[in-house]
């Protein structure tokens, strides 16, 4: 299934990219499958998902939890949290 | 409804006169304009905000709608800054209009509450020693929260 991963503020500077498209096997059909399985690219990637620092995430603009599921087409984003206003 | 996300400065004189001009229902209009501040332990020299696009516009017009059916009021704008500012610069401006205080008050006041909380931006500061992303505070979270309990 492919979809499109955003990445905004500290997270995009420490992934060093704003967005990919990317082909998911089965198994990652949730955000927090979909967070496993970006933790194994490396160091980098698992210290940004498994640290004490609060990931959100969002699907097609709508925050969401860790349960939610993901559809082919799907843009999902990962952030911290937000600090507006 | 009136929902802005943009870099340029906005004018809070026009932004009232356009919103008073709205309705002649209009008994009481309250806004709130948020400035970037000096550090209590830093000197600050600009702040960066970075924003989702698609996804702000959206969450500014979902907290918008649901203060709307919430409460009595007539017509919201919300104007929110992207990009460097300076200090004492405006970053964002919420303006209310009902035909009674009290609901542009609350209002205006869950409105503001929603967008630190809900809406994707990011503040990044820069100082003399560097820069670094502002940290979400829990007392913002608790602010949104106590809407939650009440109705």
């Amino acid at each position: 299934m492919k979809i499109k991963v955003l990445y905004f503020a500290r997270i995009k500077e420490a992934v060093n990219y704003s967005s990919e498209e990317v082909d998911l096997p089965e198994t990652v059909t949730s955000i927090a499958t979909l967070k496993q399985w970006l933790s194994l690219r490396g160091e980098t990637w698992n210290r940004l998902f498994n640290s004490e620092q609060v990931v959100r995430a969002a699907i097609n603009h709508t925050l969401v939890d860790n349960l939610a599921s993901i559809q082919t087409g799907d843009e999902v984003a990962f952030f911290p949290p937000v600090t507006g206003g | 409804m009136k929902i802005l996300v943009q870099s340029e400065d906005f004018d809070v004189s026009d932004e009232l006169n356009l919103l008073r001009q709205s309705s002649s229902n209009i008994g009481a209009m309250v806004s709130f304009v948020g400035l970037v501040r000096e550090l209590y332990e830093d000197a600050i020299e600009t702040l960066t905000l970075e924003h989702y696009p698609g996804m702000t516009e959206k969450s500014l017009h979902e907290i918008a709608q649901q203060a709307l059916t919430r409460w009595d009021v007539l017509d919201v704008t919300i104007i929110h800054r992207v990009g460097t500012l300076r200090l004492q610069d405006q970053i964002v401006l919420v303006a209310v209009t009902s035909a009674h205080r009290h609901n542009a008050f609350l209002a205006c006041e869950f409105i503001m509450d929603y967008l630190k909380t809900q809406a994707p931006f990011w503040k990044k500061e820069r100082t003399q020693h560097g820069e670094h992303w502002v940290e979400a505070k829990s007392i913002d979270d608790k602010a949104r929260q106590r809407w939650e309990r009440k109705n």
